[in-house]
This record gives structure tokens, C-alpha cells and sequence, in this order.
């Protein structure tokens, strides 16, 4: 079976034709356990996510701020394994519909073996992956596993990106391009930089691939700002952290509904 | 002799343009860190080509850290080690008390010439914390140290010393809260600060340029050792050890024998309580390759990939994985690697201290320890080389507790 990058491409295309930026929710995988991080990625889902992205959690997250830090613990703790995190994808879009990618870094793919884990990631209806510590010189192998089970690879960009590696990475990349707003970690931030607007000029200038930001965004005033430059706004640590600040599972399921709502409307704005 | 100094890409020496060694290196870093890692690779270049980035740095190297060390022989350890002749290289002697300071020196002359203000490093034992420090107060350079929090108990003496030289320590409580959580952690600093950090990475592990780079920095103690050994004994050793963490030390000592065929290069990883109870931190003799910290090298992990917890008694070695030209080496055969216990360790640390009056560094005891075995092997015909990397007053607390020598200690001498 192959996978559902077409898909992806279609939830953003019909999110441009609305003239609004398509919103991408992430939490990881098992978290809090295997099904209730599925209950919590559907909710997100239903309460208006367009996209998800579903963490393997690492131990070794070095690009996660700690929020995401702290439900990796969870999850790892409770043993949650790859074929956990793969169910974790086949249910979420098997139950929704909707496009869910798999984020993670490279050594769990690595040790899975790239082959195997698009293999059985485009079986479980995924519709591609995002290795932020893959960078596009040691991403060959992997490209092509992807590129043969009809999964997407969702390169970061980064304000530092000159724009010749701009052009580079985005024509390796498939899906779409993910902007990091700023220089940093996961995890929320007070307002969104103006980094962020002028990286995703400079990426659009070399690619026609649509161009989501993430990182720093948590509330649906950020998400209309960043709407109104962005074709997707990307938000993870909130979502955690509604999961985590939550006196109980149900509550914590209705908060992550509650921002997902607040968050689509954000990016219906773009103000 | 001030040739010795910096002797950096001998002919024909890997790693590659992508900074590979064989199969292991790379560069697995964010984008984000690119075109910083760009940079040092780059300001790197240009002072390799630079004769006045040599002058300053041996300049340094002799009126600041004392080099050349000296070669110490050790008749009365090396009885208990079979009648074999054995010298040690004593980056103990430096300043600073280890030989991490050669790699520190170089990499704030780097700082300085890319015109960043700011220090972050992370360190294990403290030992490169203290240099990096140091460096710091010396260059008027800011200073901030990942330290794990498990670490920075166990080697209180050198947080102490750290901020004596006005150096910031932040104690990690992630993860094991050991060296590879202090490394994540640094990691994440940089990616947030990166216009006006440089991360003075401590071992010859990350990400290409940094195991070429830091490992050309050390190459000092090998070249220094082979010259002294020539003169003292009038040949070659016949194997040159090191104890192996991340690797740095080891490097060190060996890359001046690689040529030398007749020499063996014996690593000594720590075994903790022993390869079969799971806890030790012998990468290389227990793990299998995967990326961990940038680059691709023997790492401990399960087979999901995630990294599993190290454990030594030896902070410095309490590490999950091992710079990618240690892995490099094993695989071609031309070092080898085995395991000490911490108990092995402790008694070699004892010994030295009662037989030569010299106290080592838990870490560098592994060494001695390994040099122990090896000399039985070879007969009193031996010659060993060993790097004794570190002095042990840091490890004193350690050391007190383990052997019952506090007065109140009802445990008694072990």
C-alpha cells in the first residue's frame, strides 16, 4: 500500500483554495499511553486540526524544548515502541481520514531501517515523515525508501538558511517545506519573530512546495499572524501542555478539542 | 620541541570532505546548527593555513599548560604488571590537572578569531568544564557549563572550580542527568544563541568538523610521547593505552602511532559492575553503530534505537557513545578495545598512588588498570606507553567513600 503524501498535498491545496492556512497539530505518540495519545491526536483532529504529526518520542530529543522533553518521558517510561507509534498512525487515520505524519530523529528510523519504516509507516496510512536532524546531505537513503512507498520528506529550513541551501533542501524535499519561526527549541513563546515572515519569503522565492511554520506558535492570535504569510501553522507544546496540565484524561481531551477549535479559527483570520 | 605542538591532517589521514572515517561521522545535526558548524569548520581551515595561529597556540602551550608533559617511568607499579617497562604520558601535569586543556586552548583561539563572545561547553568529570573555564577567564570570553546534575554531585570539587573562574553551571535534569544529557542540553543552548556562541565541544565525538578538529588539538600527547619514549627507552612501545570516554585522550596518544604497525593501541572502556549486568558504559565492546550527538559511531541503544543509560563510576566515562574514529579503528582492526570494572579501576588508582605517589583521575586509573593486564600478557620483555590523562584530586570524595577513608566512615578500609 502506498502511502498518503497525495492526501497531504490535498488537505493543503483545499486549505489555499479557502484562502486560510492549513492547521498542523503535533503530540507524540503514548502519550500518556498508546491509546490515549490516539484519543488525544483524534481530538485534536476533530476539534479542527487539518494535519497531524505524531512524535516518536526519543531519549535523546535535542531539538525539543521541556514540555515535549517531558511527554517523551512519559512515553518512553511506559515502553512505547515503534510498532506502538506506527499503530499510533494507522488508527489516527483510520478514525479521522485526515494526513498524519510521523516526526521523530534519524536513529529510530536508522535502527528500524529506513526500508522497513516506510514500508510500514505507508501501510498504516501515513502520509510522510519529518528528521529534523536528517540533514538533506545524509537524506539519499532515505528519499528514496519514502519516495518509492508514497510518503512525503518535510525538510526544516531554519532563519540561518542561507538562500542557496534554501534551494537546495526544498527540491529534495516533498509535502511541504516546514519553516522553523525562530532560532530554538520546541516550545511555546510569548510572540512569533519576524524571522519567520522573511524565511518564508526567501523559501517561497525557490520552491512551489507549500510552506508551514512551527515552533513558538500556541494561541489563535499567533496563529492568524502567522497565517497571514504561512500556507500552515504548525503547533505541538501547547497541545502537551493542555495534555499535561490537565487534572484528569477527559479534561485533558476536551482542553486539546477546545485549542484545536481556537487555533482554526485562528488561521481562518489571518490577521 | 615547539614542531610538536600542532601537527594537524598528516598525510593520508581520514576523515573525509564529509567527515567520514570509514563508515562512521558525518554531520546529523538541525539546520538550524548548519551554518554555524559551517563556520567553525571554515575559521578552522583558515587557521590551519595561518602560521601565526600555530605560533600563539604553542605559544600558550608552553608558558600557559606547561607542555611538553613529562614521561614518567613507574618501576615499582609496573612489578605488579608482570615486569613490563611502563611510562606514563602526564597530561595529569598539565594545567588545569588533564590534557583536556590542549583542545580548550585551541578552540578559544577559534572563538576569538570568529569573533563570538560567548562559551558553552559541556563536561562530564568536570575536567573540560575547569578548562573551558579557565580559557574563558584567560580570553575574557562568557562561560556557560552543562553539567548533568548526577555529575555535579559526585564532582562537587570542580563545580566549585568552574565558578571560582566565573564560569555559569547549570545542572541538567534530563535523561540519566549524566555527560550525554549535559551534551543535549548544550545542544539546545546553541541552536538558541547560535550569532554569538560557539560550542567548545569537549571530545572528539559530534558532529564533522569537531572529531578532525579536537582530536588535531591533542595530537600533541602522542607526538610528544613517541619523541620521549624514542630517547627513554630507545624504541618504540609495544602498545600505547588510553582510557576511552568519549574518546579524546585516547585519540590523542594513538594518532601519532597509527604509522607505527609494530605499536598495538589498546583502548580501556568502563566496564561499571561488569559487561554482564548491564551496567557499564563499554561502547565500543558492548554497542552497536548508530548516530547519537551528530554523528554516526558504536553507540548503547535498544533495537527501537533509543540510547539506554550508561553507568560508570567514572563520570568522565559515563557516556553512551564514542567519537567515530575510535569506531573507525576498531573496525579495521587497528585498535583494539576491552573492558575495566570501576573495581579494577579503583584498585589500579590505589596502587599507583602507594607504589609512584602519583594519585590518578578515575578515568585514567581505567587506563592503568588495562595497562596492568596488558603487561602480564606481554612479560617483562614489555613496553607500555599509558596516558595518564587527569589527576585524581577531584575524584578524592570518590575515592574516600569507596575505600573508607573518612574518619566516620564505619566501613573500614576495602
Amino acid at each position: 500500500m502506498a502511502g498518503n503524501i497525495e492526501l497531504l498535498s490535498s488537505v493543503l491545496a483545499a486549505a489555499r483554495a479557502e484562502n486560510r492556512a492549513a492547521l498542523v497539530g503535533y503530540l507524540p505518540a503514548g502519550f500518556p499511553t498508546v491509546d490515549g495519545g490516539v484519543r488525544a491526536i483524534t481530538a485534536m483532529l476533530d476539534g479542527g486540526c487539518d494535519i497531524v504529526e505524531v512524535g516518536l518520542p526519543h531519549s535523546d530529543p535535542v531539538l525539543d524544548g521541556p514540555v515535549i522533553q517531558t511527554a517523551d518521558d512519559i512515553a518512553l517510561r511506559g515502553g512505547i515502541k515503534i510498532t506502538d507509534v506506527i499503530r499510533t498512525v494507522k488508527e489516527a487515520h483510520e478514525i479521522t481520514g485526515a494526513p498524519v505524519l510521523c516526526m521523530t530523529y534519524w536513529n529510530p528510523v536508522d535502527a528500524y531501517g529506513p526500508e522497513r519504516f516506510a514500508a510500514d509507516l505507508a501501510e498504516a496510512g501515513g502520509a510522510g515523515c519529518i528528521l529534523p536532524d536528517l540533514p538533506v546531505e545524509e537524506s539519499e537513503a532515505w528519499r528514496k525508501a519514502a519516495e518509492q512507498h508514497g510518503l512525503a520528506t518535510v525538510f526544516v529550513v531554519a532563519p540561518s538558511s542561507r538562500d542557496e541551501r534554501l534551494a537546495k533542501i526544498t527540491a529534495a524535499g516533498s509535502g511541504f517545506v516546514y519553516a522553523a519561526s525562530l532560532m530554538g527549541v520546541t516550545g511555546t513563546r510569548e510572540s512569533v519573530g519576524n524571522e519567520a515572515q522573511d524565511l518564508v519569503r526567501r523559501t517561497r522565492a525557490v520552491t512551489e512546495l507549500p510552506v508551514c511554520v512551527g515552533l513558538g506558535v500556541s494561541n489563535a492570535v499567533q496563529a492568524a499572524e502567522v497565517a497571514a504569510f504561512a500556507d500552515g501553522v504548525i503547533v505541538g507544546s501547547a497541545f502537551v501542555k493542555r495534555l499535561l496540565d490537565a487534572p484528569d484524561p477527559e479534561s485533558g481531551l476536551a482542553a486539546v478539542r477546545a485549542l484545536a477549535g481556537e487555533l482554526a479559527e485562528g488561521v481562518r483570520k489571518r490577521a | 620541541m615547539s614542531s610538536d605542538f600542532f601537527t594537524p591532517d598528516p598525510e593520508g589521514q581520514v576523515p573525509d570532505d564529509a567527515g567520514y572515517f570509514g563508515a562512521f561521522g558525518g554531520k546529523f545535526i538541525p539546520e538550524a546548527l548548519v551554518a554555524a558548524v559551517d563556520e567553525v569548520a571554515a575559521e578552522y581551515e583558515k587557521a590551519k593555513a595561518d602560521p601565526a595561529f600555530a605560533a600563539e597556540l604553542g605559544e600558550l602551550m608552553v608558558n600557559y599548560t606547561g607542555r611538553p608533559s613529562a614521561l614518567t617511568e613507574v618501576p615499582r607499579f609496573a612489578e605488579h604488571a608482570g615486569g613490563a617497562r611502563i611510562f606514563l604520558k602526564r597530561e595529569d601535569l598539565n594545567h588545569t590537572g588533564s590534557h583536556k586543556i590542549n583542545n580548550v586552548l585551541g578552540q578559544a583561539l577559534l572563538t576569538k578569531r570568529m569573533g563570538k563572545t560567548r562559551v558553552i561547553a559541556e563536561t562530564g568529570a568536570g575536567q573540560h568544564g575547569v578548562a573551558t573555564a579557565t580559557a574563558c577567564a584567560l580570553f575574557g570570553l562568557e562561560c556557560t557549563i552543562y553539567m548533568g546534575e548526577v555529575d555535579t554531585q559526585r564532582q562537587a570539587l570542580n563545580v566549585a572550580r568552574m565558578r571560582m573562574l566565573g564560569a555559569e553551571v547549570i545542572a541538567v535534569k534530563s535523561g540519566s542527568r549524566t555527560l550525554k544529557d549535559a551534551i543535549n542540553e548544550a545542544f539546545r543552548d546553541w541552536v538558541a544563541n547560535v550569532d554569538r556562541t560557539h560550542y567548545l565541544f569537549g571530545t572528539v565525538a559530534g558532529p564533522h568538523p569537531f572529531p578532525a578538529l579536537v582530536r588535531d588539538f591533542h595530537r600533541v600527547i602522542g607526538v610528544e610521547a613517541r619523541r620521549q619514549i624514542l630517547e627513554r627507552a630507545g624504541r618504540l612501545p609495544d602498545a600505547a593505552v588510553a582510557c576511552v570516554g568519549g574518546g579524546s585522550n585516547a585519540i590523542g596518544l594513538f594518532h601519532a602511532f597509527l604509522p607505527d604497525e609494530s605499536v598495538r593501541l589498546i583502548g580501556c572502556e568502563p566496564g561499571g559492575h561488569g559487561l554482564a549486568s548491564g551496567e557499564h558504559a563499554a561502547t565500543l565492546t558492548a554497542g552497536t553503530p548508530g548516530i547519537l550527538h551528530g554523528s554516526r559511531s558504536y553507540v548503547l541503544q535498544d533495537e527501537d534505537g533509543q540510547i539506554t543509560e550508561p553507568y560508570s563510576i567514572s563520570a568522565g566515562l559515563d557516556y553512551p557513545g564514542i567519537g567515530p574514529e575510535h569506531s573507525y579503528l576498531k573496525d579495521t582492526g587497528r585498535a583494539e578495545y576491552r573492558a575495566v570494572t570501576d573495581d579494577e579501576a579503583m584498585q589500579a588508582l590505589r596502587l599507583l598512588s602507594r607504589t609512584e605517589g602519583i594519585i590518578p583521575a578515575i578515568e585514567s586509573a581505567h587506563a592503568l588498570a588495562g595497562a596492568l593486564e596488558v603487561g602480564k600478557e606481554l612479560g617483562k620483555d614489555g613496553l607500555l606507553l599509558v596516558n595518564l590523562s587527569g589527576r585524581g584530586d577531584k575524584d578524592m570524595d570518590t575515592a574516600a567513600r569507596y575505600f573508607g577513608l573518612y574518619d566516620n566512615d564505619e566501613a573500614g578500609e576495602r
